[in-house]
């Protein structure tokens, strides 16, 4: 880190004397260590800010502009610049240091402007409230005044400000709890400990009369890992010291949870922090569009090179003979002369610099914009809107606008995506007794229960969620007549409180479970035995399971626990095991989401031993994760089934029609879910991802334990090659995933399950990956990702959990759903519901494609058409690098005459209607795999480019040669010459996007006739005053005098007409032989629509 | 380059404390206007075969007569050139061109006889054209000062460094600077009439009119000098090649010398091509009947004082009239027949695809 390393030098050289660099001593609440414990070295460390702006006032513009030149296209601008400024060139710098500056002036106004947004958004980080302690008094002072050593009070769901040691918490046993989802994803809640000598302190009194420092060390960015030591003085005693851990360390960003409140001590403030030391902006994700852009753009500089090569060699050549060299008329200075060695270079150079217009300078910041103002339409679009949410669309990143268009593979989350996440209480199953709401609540208040959506913003909530309605139906169903029961119900509760709101056990008294709804009827029931619990232990091992550990009033410690059914019954040794799992089977195959219930006496001694091992493992520095595993095992184990839950998840409104478009267009979706396999393939067959008519293929672990993996993938393979026209969907499950995934280890026979799984893959349309687990997300994805094609994948998901994934995938689309907002934070564009992903792909992507593709075309195409007729009068004029135009053309060629109409194009083209679009999907597949930028079509625009630049050039050199074109007999110059072919071409490439608009609008009407109209204004301007400014007046009445002629007219009208006919027979011709589904489809909406005037007219 | 932008909202999640205030916006519903929806009424043209066909036989049926007229009236132009340059040794000019030297003080005079066998009715211009002369060549078309050429009389004793090496002779600035002026054409061309009994008339030449009027009244200047021009120019030097200063171009008529006599403005406009003619002078239609220049013999007396054989040129004069559309150019007219032609027939195949395909996908798409 600079900062470290600057403060290193600082304080060896001030403070003068050799200190242990490598730590640092935090002095709490600032006082001194009494006297000749320790030196007080006073130290200095940054305040609280937390600057996530990358500029300031005063360094914008130096930084700004270093950040700009490193981009290679700027910087090779400025390296033409700079050639044009050093030596002698054909063109005055002005004709690229124009263009340049305008370049670096928008983005540096588009960035000023969100680094501006930046430092607002700092502001209110930096100046939101936080308590500190300050002589035993609480003040409430700014964050960013926050200093290393301050004593901080954190209130429950407040997040951390800084960095912070834990001193005491309001939980007597000196915990708190904490989620730390926006640093890490994870959404489970983390205990942090506070040191013993410490955790008893109360008030502020209290802790303001502790006196120790702590020694830690220098900030590093790894989360999981700290080391410090505290050294508490008493009274003339020998100081205390004790170890510091990660498990103190309270992390900025992280939130306090399930505790009421914390006093804490700053460590590491503002950029020193973890999370500042962590953060990182997500890393650049690069469309398929912007990789053809740059590999056309590294043939142009080829062609560019080439082209400056063969006309050094030429001029070398052509010169040999002095009397070309030097005739008599055309001497060269003597200084000229003097330059023999570097001259062949400074002509290289000469003609890079005429010919570096080939290389759009302007494509980039159009790109840019376009891609900026565009995604504007995406958060604009009213479709989607969410009356619920409040919110529509959000984009993220507009650097993947186009990329939406391109999607072959999409994965999706089921819970929350393709589900509503609203969970039903559908029934549950006690000791192989099945209940019904209605049974259970004996007709009380059932459509109340069956009305509530408890909507729990933090991730994992449905869980709560379901068993809530759980609780609330069982409670109201008072006697409860049988052990079972109501251990089930108890088991039920209390998992869940413990996991909610875990005070309200602690406090002994449940007043209310759920946004203070009463459960009265439970707790009257049985307040003594739930009253009492000495030790409580809630675990949630990674095996996706909860459980708590209780104590009874009669003694007996109980453990209860739930998950999911695939965890529990193994672990499972008596209870109706039979009639639940039959249970949970039907209830999976319709649909529903079920839960498993089991319990487990513990003797004293058994529940100790537990314990020891858990407390072991969980203060064990190394392994801990090995160790916390072991102890789990021996927890869990011996379990006696009491009952299951079903919940049902319904789809969300047009999931299926959504799904069903992404198939007609080409696109398969994979369904990616932890569910148990009945439940997502009921699921998947209500969202038709299989239909009845899909042949499903089984890769699970049922089908794996009777045949080997090996076995069972080469069968597959064998029948997805042999018929190819069926529809195929393939269900694979988690382990069987990871079987597939795992590493070859046997040998090199199996080594080849990868590539075997990417065929079946490749010809299902649909995949449903069920059991999953979060990190296998992001594995899956990887896999297709790095498979052969490279398909551009998108995922789509609502929760913390689908976050890699997001990440990973080529496109991330966040849903902001009910799991909370993290996975709308961390996607590229955040939609409210499932269904507007079909108008996100099917329109906004298609368009965007279509605009962006027909934008780098045409921008490599207008320069060809620049720049070529340049390169062939080099052949008239003696390898001269003399140019064609003049300078004002040469500079606003760009920037000016041929910029509005594209960029307004790429913003608003439509070449089909919205609603065919949507109508149908399969127009998806016309422009899928990049069709609009693949070699042949850049191709055809280059050539086409050529020709109109020969037919240009020669167009209006053999209407010139040797021959008068007024009727006054005077002659033309050079400068009408290139003026007439300037006019050609501004008018042939403006026309040849007017040929490719398939909407008019006004404003495109405004845009192209405006710009030529500009043109023309702007060259009679231009032409018509002697501009004092200038040292030449070449351009003086040249336009007005071509104007003036007949032949020059005819001319113009030829030349343009003959440039714009080999594209217009090229269309005409393709749409004739072999029409596109888009083009049909435009057809077919053109006739539709006459058709409706018709029928209009006639009414 | 964007995902910067956003990231500023991302750091305020992070902080309830700062984000508590979003609950408050809660109207975040989008205009429902056409432009923000993107659905502004619009035109759709499609370019189908159909559609196309109109306008293929309408440019042909435009472009075929217009070029027929522009063939006709090229063809009607009349046209006379001759090369006066003496490359072979029976040329009349082979003496003076072989024994050029810059500086003499005896103009070498040699004599082109010709016949025009068709008599030039209209006003005839006069052209010389040289060939293989690099008007166009970068280090020439720059090296020029329109300060000085506008009367500028800082530019005239300073003038700009890209006249170099043709800006000073000696400590003396050269008035008008550059290569361009130093090189200005200076054969000096006469043409006479022989009629049938011998005896020879010299024609009269105008020699105003043959440069653009801008250049004459605005861009071309002397300057101030109170009406005294060698005084105007008394600190400059002539250009190295000039037999005589610029101000006495044309000593006979103050409004056609200095900067603003009409062969200098001629020359200082660069020709595009190395292939090029100047308008030399304007030979006016003589009242009544008679021809400008009746067919028979003539003789061009040439004062031959500019060498072009040393970079394999060619010079030669032009006789020509003109039409409303210029000079004899049967390039255009035969070009707009061509494509008009073109067009017309692709016309015809796109009226049989039409109906081929047209048929075919109509037929194909009405049942769906």
């Amino acid at each position: 880190m600079d900062f470290s390393l600057l403060r290193n030098i600082i304080s060896r050289y001030c403070v003068g004397e050799e200190i242990w660099v490598d730590s640092r001593t935090v002095y709490i609440g600032h006082k001194e260590p009494p006297p000749g414990a320790e030196a007080y070295i006073p130290q200095r460390y940054p305040d609280n800010r937390i600057v996530s702006s990358k500029y300031t006032f005063w360094n914008f513009i130096p930084k700004n502009l270093f950040e700009q030149f490193r981009r290679i296209a700027n910087f090779y601008f400025l390296v033409i610049f700079l050639v044009q400024l050093i030596i002698d060139t054909p063109t005055s710098p002005v004709t690229s240091g124009l263009p340049l500056f305008f370049v670096i002036t928008v983005t540096a106004i588009k960035q000023g402007y969100e680094d501006w947004l930046r430092h607002k958004a700092d502001c209110s980080i930096n100046e939101c409230p936080v308590d500190v302690v300050q002589q035993g008094k609480v003040v409430r002072t700014q964050s960013h005044k926050l200093r290393v050593g301050d004593i901080v009070v954190v209130k429950e769901d407040e997040t951390f400000p800084c960095d912070l040691i834990l001193l005491s918490s309001s939980r007597p046993d000196g915990t708190c709890f904490v989620t730390t989802t926006s640093l890490d994803g994870e959404s489970s809640h983390k205990t942090y400990y506070a040191i013993p000598d410490t955790m008893a302190f109360r008030t502020e009194q209290e802790v303001d009369s502790l006196h120790a420092t702590i020694e830690c060390e220098q900030p590093q960015p790894d989360l999981y890992k700290f080391v410090g030591r505290i050294n508490i003085y008493k009274d003339k005693e020998e100081p205390v010291a004790r170890p510091l851990g990660a498990e103190n360390l309270l992390l900025r960003g992280a939130t306090l949870k399930n505790t009421q409140h914390i006093h804490a001590v700053a460590v590491y403030t503002g950029m020193e922090t973890k999370m500042a030391l962590n953060y990182q902006s997500k890393s650049q994700k690069r469309s398929a569009v912007e990789k053809s852009m740059n590999a056309f753009l590294i043939v142009y500089l080829c062609i560019l090179i080439s082209k400056a090569v063969i006309n050094t060699v030429l001029k070398y050549a052509w010169q040999w003979s002095p009397d070309r060299d030097e005739p008599w008329y055309n001497h060269r200075t003597e200084h000229e002369r003097q330059r023999h060695v570097i001259r062949a270079f400074t002509d290289f150079l000469a003609f890079m610099v005429l010919f570096n217009y080939i290389i759009p300078v302007s494509m980039y910041v159009t790109v840019e914009m376009q891609k900026f103002l565009g995604s504007y339409f995406i958060s604009w679009d009213e479709e989607m809107f969410d009356e619920e949410l409040g919110e529509g669309a959000q984009v993220n990143t507009s650097d993947l606008n186009e990329e939406l268009g391109q999607v072959e593979y999409v994965f999706t989350d089921k819970t929350g995506t393709l589900t509503e996440n609203n969970m039903e209480f559908i029934e549950c199953c006690v000791d192989g007794n099945v209940y019904i709401p209605h049974a259970i609540c004996n007709g009380q208040i059932l459509s109340a229960a069956s009305s509530i959506d408890m909507i729990d913003a933090s991730p994992g909530g449905y869980r709560r969620v379901s068993v809530g309605f759980v609780l609330h139906s069982c409670f109201n169903y008072a006697p409860s007549n049988s052990e079972y029961e109501d251990l089930f119900f108890r088991a039920l509760c209390l998992c869940h409180t413990v996991q909610v709101k875990e005070e309200e056990t602690v406090d002994g008294i449940k007043r209310g479970i759920h946004q203070g709804r009463p459960t009265s009827f439970y707790i009257s029931s049985s307040p003594d035995e739930v009253a009492l619990f000495p030790k409580i232990f809630i675990g949630s091992s990674n095996i996706k399971l909860y459980y708590v550990i209780v104590k009874s009033s009669s003694g007996d410690y109980l453990l209860f626990c739930k998950g999911a059914d695939s965890s529990i019954f193994p672990r499972v040794v008596s209870g109706k095991v039979e009639q639940v799992k039959a249970r949970v089977e039907q209830n999976a195959v319709e649909g529903l989401r079920t839960l498993c219930v089991a319990y487990r006496r513990l003797s004293e001694s058994e529940y100790q031993e537990a314990c020891h091992h858990l407390m072991e493992a969980k203060l064990a520095l190394q392994d801990r994760e090995q160790r916390l595993a072991q102890a789990y095992d021996i927890i869990e184990r011996d379990f006696v089934l009491l009952g299951a839950t079903a919940v049902e998840d319904r789809l969300q409104e047009k999931a299926a029609d959504t799904i069903e478009s992404l198939h007609k267009a080409g696109m398969k979706v994979w369904v990616l879910t932890g569910d148990k396999m009945e439940t997502a393939a009921a699921t998947c067959y209500a969202s038709k991802l299989f239909r009845r008519t899909t042949q499903i293929l089984e890769l699970t672990k049922k089908r794996t334990e009777e045949q080997s993996l090996h076995d069972v993938l080469f069968e597959l393979n064998r029948t997805v090659l042999r018929q190819h026209c069926l529809d195929f969907g393939l269900i694979i499950d988690g382990a069987t995933l990871s079987a597939v995934l795992k590493p070859n280890q046997e040998g090199a026979g199996h080594g080849n399950y990868r590539e075997i799984f990417l065929e079946i893959c490749r010809n299902c349309s649909a995949v449903l990956c069920c059991r999953m687990a979060p990190l296998q997300k992001a594995q899956v994805k990887e896999l297709i990702k790095a498979s052969k094609e490279h398909p551009i994948t998108l995922a789509i998901g609502d929760g913390a959990n689908d976050v890699s994934m997001i990440l990973e995938a080529h496109v991330g689309i966040g849903i902001m759903g009910k799991e909370g907002r993290q996975a709308a934070r961390n996607s590229d564009y955040a939609i409210p519901k499932f269904k507007h992903l079909k108008k996100m792909l099917l329109v906004h992507g298609h368009y965007y494609y279509i605009r962006i593709a027909e934008l780098v075309q045409y921008f490599f195409y207008k320069n060809v058409c620049f720049i070529f007729p340049q390169f062939l009068y080099q052949f008239f004029c003696g390898f001269s690098q003399q140019p064609l135009y003049d300078t004002a053309y040469l500079t606003l060629y760009n920037i000016s005459f041929t910029s509005l109409p594209i960029l307004l194009y790429s913003l608003v083209e439509q070449h089909v209607s919205m609603d065919t679009l949507k109508r149908e999907p399969s127009l998806y597949r016309d422009i899928a795999k990049n069709s609009l930028l693949r070699w042949p079509v850049f191709l055809y625009w280059t050539c086409l480019g050529v020709f109109d630049a020969v037919v240009f050039f020669f167009g209006a050199y053999f209407l010139f040669d040797n021959t008068t074109f007024t009727s006054n007999g005077q002659m033309f110059g050079n400068w009408t010459f290139g003026t007439l072919i300037f006019t050609v071409l501004v008018f042939t490439v403006t026309l040849k996007l007017a040929l490719d608009t398939h909407h008019w609008t006004w404003i495109n009407h405004f845009v192209i006739w405006g710009s030529l109209l500009f043109y023309v204004i702007f060259s009679l301007l231009w032409g018509g005053i002697i501009w004092p400014f200038l040292n030449y007046q070449r351009m003086y009445y040249v336009f007005m005098q071509m104007l003036s002629s007949g032949p020059a007219w005819l001319s113009i009208i030829l030349l343009i007409t003959v440039s714009l006919l080999p594209d217009v027979i090229k269309k005409v011709l393709c749409r004739a032989m072999c029409p596109t589904a888009t083009e049909r489809a435009q057809v077919q909406c053109l006739s539709f629509c006459c058709h409706f005037h018709y029928i209009f007219h006639c009414v | 380059m964007m995902a910067s932008s956003y990231n500023a909202k991302e750091e305020d999640g992070h902080h309830s404390g700062a984000s508590s205030g979003t609950g408050v916006s809660k109207n975040k519903k989008p205009d429902n206007t056409a432009f923000k929806q993107q659905r502004l009424p619009a035109w759709q043209p499609i370019l189908t075969a159909g559609s196309v066909l109109p306008a293929f036989f309408v440019i042909g049926l435009i472009f075929i007569p217009i070029g027929i007229g522009l063939y006709v009236t090229s063809n009607n132009i009349k046209e006379f050139e001759i090369d006066y340059t003496g490359v072979s040794s029976d040329s009349p000019c082979y003496n003076c061109a072989k024994n050029f030297t810059w500086n003499t003080t005896e103009p070498c005079v040699c004599t082109v006889n010709f016949t025009l066998h068709q008599p030039f009715e209209s006003n005839v211009f006069m052209y010389y054209g040289l060939s293989n002369f690099y008007q166009n060549h970068r280090r020439y078309v720059k090296s020029r000062d329109d300060r000085q050429l506008n009367g500028d009389l800082s530019a005239l004793t300073d003038p700009s460094k890209e006249c170099e090496p043709y800006r000073k002779s000696g400590d003396v600035s050269i008035a008008p600077c550059g290569a361009i002026a130093n090189s200005l054409f200076n054969d000096t061309l006469v043409l006479y009439y022989v009629d049938s009994n011998n005896s020879i008339s010299e024609i009269p030449l105008v020699k105003k009119g043959i440069a653009w009027w801008t250049d004459k009244h605005v861009k071309f200047r002397n300057p101030a000098g109170n009406g005294n021009l060698t005084l105007a120019f008394k600190d400059t030097a002539k250009p190295v090649n000039w037999a005589k200063p610029v101000y006495e171009l044309d000593p006979l008529d103050p409004e056609n010398n200095g900067f603003i006599n009409e062969d200098f403005i001629v020359w200082m406009r660069t020709a595009a091509l190395p292939t090029f003619r100047k308008l030399y002078r304007i030979i006016q239609k003589k009242s009544g009947a008679t021809p400008t220049l009746p067919n028979g013999n003539y003789m061009l007396n040439i004062t031959y004082n500019y060498p072009v054989l040393s970079f394999d040129g060619r010079k030669r004069l032009i006789l020509s009239t003109i039409s409303w559309m210029g000079g004899k150019n049967p390039f255009l007219g035969i070009a707009y027949i061509t494509v008009g032609s073109i067009c017309f027939c692709l016309g015809v195949v796109l009226l049989i695809i039409h109906h081929k395909y047209d048929n075919r996908n109509t037929s194909a798409d009405i049942p769906s």
